[in-house]
């Protein structure tokens, strides 16, 4: 007894861009649930960086000197472009994708339809890079209005912030592949995320730290990511800048397929 | 012969156990097969490697003359999911539900729109169509969820448990919608532990448990075959339990004990009622149908522990 095939179907887009098409159809999702609430939700993502903005930059400016030639806010300032875009990537690859996989049960709905797991992933960082770039659109747009950078290169921040969101995202998405539950995410906040805020030179040259902590300073992304931020937007690139930008793809290239195959491992059963 | 779905030796296995043993079956087109099982015996695997979305452990599948194994993704655009679980999107409206689904199938936004519009409609959803979902009763959510499955026009339709948790109108709205696909000729594929269900919309069905197809048929033929044209459920005081079942084995009438009452299959009634004349014995007889098919052959107890 043999089946007879069905013929009515499409053809499925095949190779690179089909496949590319999928995850964007998945970005697409995102977005559209995101303008639902963006106004909501869009006061938080500029209020809360040029909070603390103001608070740092102007309260404890006042009493820290230049950094370096630049004012303490500029230094701040270029600091935070990092740490908000890896803010954007993490909420929403930790919290978010959870939230979706596992409340909503919509990956479940997704992968019945031709979308694969791999793209499915690739798709959710996709968005996970996008709201890292919306992060650094508002900082970087108050920067140049307070005359807090200057340089065209500042420009390449919105790119670099990107990759800093897939970066992270895939960072943030292997944590939430491995959750048991929702609450435990907030250990990667806690013990991750947060302090890497406060070790990877946002609020004070990396180089102030003693010796060991240094080292280990130097190992987290966000040290790498600040570091490159902050030559774009004084506008200084020399060998640091690339070697920076060398650290975060390398970041990058290892940690998508990581994401991507602990959410095989969660999602096919 | 046409199979628009057919499995042979198909096996799932998870780490040691085993939930899907080496079944074979087939579906035809235009026809409405039901997978009925107490809960653990496989039914949601076996669906889960049919829609391409579960790893084929061993066996061979096809799925509308396409190998799940090699063109997996190829057989999730020709079926369509109604899921066990609701995989609704709470963050859209019933309309933004449906556009976002058919953009993952690739359909053009004109198709889409007119195929929402008659889906929306043949499932009594068009004034809801733009209310969030998580407003939606119980019942709606189950209509649009059918609704979503069949928006890229799937060759086949499969539901898993479609109606569990519906009150009763709302089932039986659910099974009015099923039937007209029926007629319309869908071909479709469905899980149930509700015997009534099966009985109402399966043209041919299989009973599994422990991952093994124990019988396959019609429905009515299954009941005739298995159980006969009546059951006879023998009730009985507590202390005439004893007497009751020393009675029954003398006479060699084999019974299933249902722990208040006896389940006496396919046995001329007659013999039974000296039994009814002891007044600590009451005798009821009934039609057999579908339900006693699934405990003769799955036995009384109970599953989800």
């Amino acid at each position: 007894m043999s089946a007879t095939t069905v013929a009515h179907v499409a053809a499925d887009r095949g190779g690179v861009l089909g496949s590319l098409s999928r995850s964007y159809r998945v970005w697409q999702r995102n977005r559209d649930a995101f303008l639902r609430v963006w106004k909501t939700e869009f006061g938080g993502v500029v209020a809360e960086p040029l909070l603390v903005l103001t608070a740092v930059g102007l309260g404890m400016g006042t009493y820290i000197g230049d950094i370096g030639g630049r004012s303490y806010t500029e230094f701040v300032a270029a600091g935070l472009l990092a740490s908000y875009a890896m803010f954007g990537a993490t909420f929403e690859c930790t919290f978010g994708t959870y939230m979706r996989m596992e409340t909503r049960r919509l990956f479940q709905g997704i992968l019945a339809t031709p979308v694969s797991v791999d793209e499915l992933v690739r798709g959710e960082l996709f968005w996970a890079a996008t709201r890292s770039l919306m992060h650094a659109t508002v900082l970087l747009t108050v920067s140049y209005i307070f005359g807090l950078t200057q340089s065209p290169y500042a420009l390449l921040a919105l790119p670099v912030s990107i990759l800093i969101g897939l970066m992270f995202g895939s960072q943030a998405m292997l944590a939430a592949s491995a959750a048991p539950s929702i609450n435990s995410l907030t250990n990667f906040f806690t013990l991750y995320v947060v302090p890497m805020f406060f070790f990877s030179g946002v609020f004070y040259p990396v180089d102030g730290l003693p010796e060991a902590i240094q080292r280990v300073a130097w190992v987290l992304p966000l040290t790498s990511a600040t570091e490159l931020m902050r030559s774009l937007a004084y506008g200084e690139i020399g060998a640091q800048t690339f070697l920076s930008l060398a650290i975060l793809i390398a970041f990058t290239v290892v940690f998508i397929p990581l994401s991507i195959r602990g959410m095989r491992r969660r999602l096919i059963k | 012969m046409n199979s628009v779905i057919h499995a042979k030796g198909l096996t799932k296995r998870f780490g040691d156990f085993t939930a899907v043993d080496s079944i074979s079956f087939s579906v035809g087109r235009q026809e409405c097969f039901g997978f009925l099982g107490p809960n653990g015996a496989g039914k949601s695997s076996t669906i889960g490697m049919i829609t391409a979305i579960s790893p084929v452990t061993s066996g061979h599948l096809e799925v509308g003359g396409l190998d799940v194994v090699k063109r997996s993704r190829m057989v999730r655009r020709i079926v369509g999911v109604v899921p066990q679980e609701d995989t609704l999107d709470g963050d859209m409206t019933v309309i933004q539900n449906l556009r976002v689904y058919a953009r993952y199938y690739d359909m053009p936004s004109p198709l889409a729109q007119s195929r929402s519009r008659e889906l929306l409609d043949l499932f009594q959803l068009t004034d809801k169509a733009n209310s969030e979902v998580d407003m939606l009763s119980g019942g709606m959510r189950r209509r649009l969820l059918i609704a979503r499955a069949l928006l890229h026009s799937p060759a086949i339709l499969i539901l898993d448990e479609p109606t569990t948790g519906l009150d009763p109108q709302a089932k039986h709205l659910v099974w009015q919608k099923l039937r007209l696909l029926k007629a319309q000729g869908t071909t479709m594929l469905l899980t149930t532990h509700n015997m009534e269900e099966a009985a109402i919309l399966c043209n041919r069905l299989v009973i599994m448990d422990y991952g093994r197809i124990l019988v396959h048929g019609i429905p009515t033929e299954l009941v005739t075959q298995h159980v006969g044209s009546e059951v006879s459920e023998v009730r009985f005081t507590a202390q005439a339990r004893d007497a009751v079942t020393k009675q029954l084995l003398d006479m060699n009438i084999p019974f299933q004990d249902g722990g208040d009452r006896f389940y006496v299959y396919s046995v001329d009634g007659q013999l039974l009622e000296w039994l009814a004349s002891d007044h600590n014995v009451w005798l009821e007889r009934r039609p057999a149908n579908l339900e006693d098919v699934f405990f003769r052959l799955t036995g009384r107890d109970l599953r989800d522990e």
